[in-house]
């Protein structure tokens, strides 16, 4: 995007001067939308940052640290919600990363052209899936038919059902960014790789399949920040409105970061006016803000060097 | 196609021919798994989510899209939330188009390769990662507090704060694929356009703009689906849970409560009865009606036009 794909038109070739001016009005009015964006970067680092620290200034800083999230009752053990996040990512990723990654595999390398015209669609439909929708699916149908009686004791709300859904909603993210790294290895290495005698999965799995690595890497940690952003998901299907209790265990009811700042703003006693629960929900999305911001910029780098690589 | 090039599938076959591939034949069939796992659960849960819409839909007809919200269930409807969809979808298209394709169009053919390009640039691509739910806060201290201040009823929690939200969480949506669909259009075209005495923006206008046409609406309409299946911001930027009446006239539909169909579905999802859970299923399905066919439109308008330069 940064570099120009054209060169600018010859200096006396431009025309009349008002000609000029209005080129140069109409690339004016470009950059004001451009930096449209930028201000709506500034507004969210504001607005965030600026409640965040008035909730640590307001709370007492061993309210940090409780036996669970409990916004309304003064317990604000961001842990509780961390370690939630953890649970449904990991479950999430244990789903997503190798259904997105060999699916990527397949549509680069094995699928003919009139099947990835077929599959292609199912995941770009799949991926067109609102989160909510998934959410109550995971409630209705991928607890009790898959998670309750593979655990007999699961709750019927539970972070591990959450999980799974959150993982079918990262497969099509994954596949696509892994697909798009494979396809730029070049064709020569797969050429050379046949030209040696090599079968078509040592082709796949030793020669592209490393050449590719980064961009893989790439898919598997914007699918982790994906993962973690995901809220509606957990919100329905996790339980846990008012708070939860610190756990380990997926197959309880439980919180993600995201999903305490939706049980924030839908809780009985709506979110308004100037309490620390309130202000929490800022706190929490500044943990959440940071968090996959790191992510971002990690995965991000990796794409680029599959870029600059081919 | 790597795998389709005449070599690869000589070698292949002359080599298979000599001893059975068994690594091979397994890779393939994970692959293959895999592949069709995705398959099988989409295919499971339209089904399942039809199966369980179609008692309401036989029961109810056009009613249940033209009742409104309700704590009865038995004459509960998602109108609020179809009009409030289709309003929020209009407006997050007028707001978030042009302001999405003319940055594009300033990052691809105006912008020199200088430091401030590179911000904006570094600053979008991490915008589009934002997780949407922290747009909500952006929503409500901003969009919200603004339309407040200026004395709105309902403490400025309309649906056009409501639109000005989801059109900053797929504002750089629209312009990552825009920027792509213009990349994509070959050097040859504008150096023609300036050849002939055109200017910069005669260049844009005429040549880039038309031939990066399909690119840019497919992932604009792609986007549009997106916000049109969002919840999480519109929770905290304003959008009502449960029900809530408005006297249907043109200035409340604009400055007045509001909801979506997304929020519909998790208001009933939450309800512990059970005849919320067949009218939420039957909710799912008229979203789903609603967001696949964007996605379909926009996936049948790539394949259409699809282009090799």
């Amino acid at each position: 995007m940064a570099t120009p794909t054209t060169s600018p038109a010859p200096r006396t070739l431009v025309g009349s001067r008002a000609r000029r001016r209005r080129e140069t009005a109409i690339g004016r009015f470009f950059l004001a939308c451009a930096l449209v964006s930028v201000a709506i970067t500034a507004f969210i680092i504001y607005t965030v940052l600026a409640q965040a620290i008035e909730f640590l200034l307001a709370i007492d800083l061993s309210q940090l640290v409780a036996p669970g999230w409990f916004p309304r009752r003064g317990m604000f053990d961001v842990a509780t919600l961390i370690i939630g996040t953890l649970i449904v990512t990991l479950i999430a990723m244990l789903i997503a990363a190798p259904v997105g990654v060999l699916s990527a595999i397949y549509l680069s390398e094995y699928a003919t052209p009139r099947v990835r015209g077929i599959v292609k669609p199912v995941l770009e439909v799949l991926a067109g899936i609102p989160s909510v929708v998934l959410g109550f699916f995971a409630l209705t149908f991928i607890n009790p038919a898959i998670i309750q009686s593979l655990v007999p004791g699961a709750k019927g709300f539970n972070l591990a059902s959450a999980a799974i859904a959150v993982g079918i909603l990262t497969i099509p993210l994954i596949a696509s960014i892994a697909e798009d790294a494979m396809r730029a290895v070049p064709h020569a290495l797969r050429e050379a790789s046949y030209g040696l005698g090599a079968r078509r999965v040592t082709t796949a799995t030793r020669v592209v399949l490393p050449a590719a690595v980064s961009g893989i890497v790439a898919a598997i940690i914007l699918g982790v920040s994906r993962a973690v952003g995901e809220t509606m998901v957990v919100a329905i299907a996790a339980g846990a409105s008012g708070g939860s209790l610190r756990s380990w265990n997926p197959f309880e009811s439980g919180q993600t970061m995201t999903a305490a700042m939706a049980a924030l703003a839908t809780g009985s006693d709506q979110v308004a006016g100037n309490n620390a629960a309130f202000q929490s929900l800022f706190f929490v999305g500044l943990v959440l803000f940071v968090f996959t911001l790191l992510l971002n910029v990690v995965g991000d780098s990796f794409v680029r060097r599959v870029r600059q690589a081919y | 196609m790597a795998s389709q090039s005449a070599t690869s599938i000589a070698v292949q076959r002359s080599l298979a021919r000599q001893r059975r591939d068994a690594t091979g034949l397994a890779f393939s069939i994970l692959l293959l798994l895999a592949m069709l796992l995705t398959l099988v659960i989409l295919v499971v849960l339209l089904v399942d989510q039809v199966t369980r819409a179609i008692p309401v839909f036989q029961e109810r007809g056009v009613d249940f899209l033209t009742s409104g919200l309700s704590s009865n269930p038995a004459n509960a409807g998602v109108f609020q939330g179809l009009v409030g969809s289709i309003v929020m979808g209009m407006l997050v298209a007028v707001l978030c188009f042009p302001l999405g394709i003319l940055t594009a169009v300033y990052l691809e053919e105006y912008a020199g390769d200088n430091l401030l390009t590179r911000f904006i640039d570094i600053n979008i691509r991490n915008l589009a990662g934002v997780p949407s739910i922290v747009y909500g806060l952006l929503g409500l201290t901003v969009f919200v507090a603004f339309f407040a201040a200026l004395g709105f009823p309902n403490n400025g929690r309309n649906i056009i704060a409501g639109a000005v939200t989801l059109t900053a969480l797929i504002l750089p949506i629209v312009i990552i694929t825009s920027s792509e669909a213009l990349r994509s259009v070959p050097k040859t075209l504008r150096e023609g356009g300036y050849g002939v005495g055109a200017s910069r923006w005669e260049v844009t206008r005429q040549l880039v703009l038309p031939a990066a046409r399909p690119g840019i609406l497919t992932g604009t309409i792609l986007a549009l689906a997106r916000a049109l299946g969002e919840t999480a911001p519109l929770l905290l930027a304003g959008a009502i849970l449960g029900t809530f009446s408005t006297s249907g006239s043109l200035q409340d539909l604009f400055t007045g409560p509001y909801t979506v169909l997304p929020m519909t579905v998790y208001d009933w999802a939450r309800k512990p009865q059970e005849e919320f859970r067949a009218l939420t299923s039957a909710a799912i399905v008229v979203l789903l009606v609603l967001t696949l066919s964007f996605n379909t439109l926009a996936i049948l308008l790539r394949n259409r036009y699809q282009k090799r330069w």
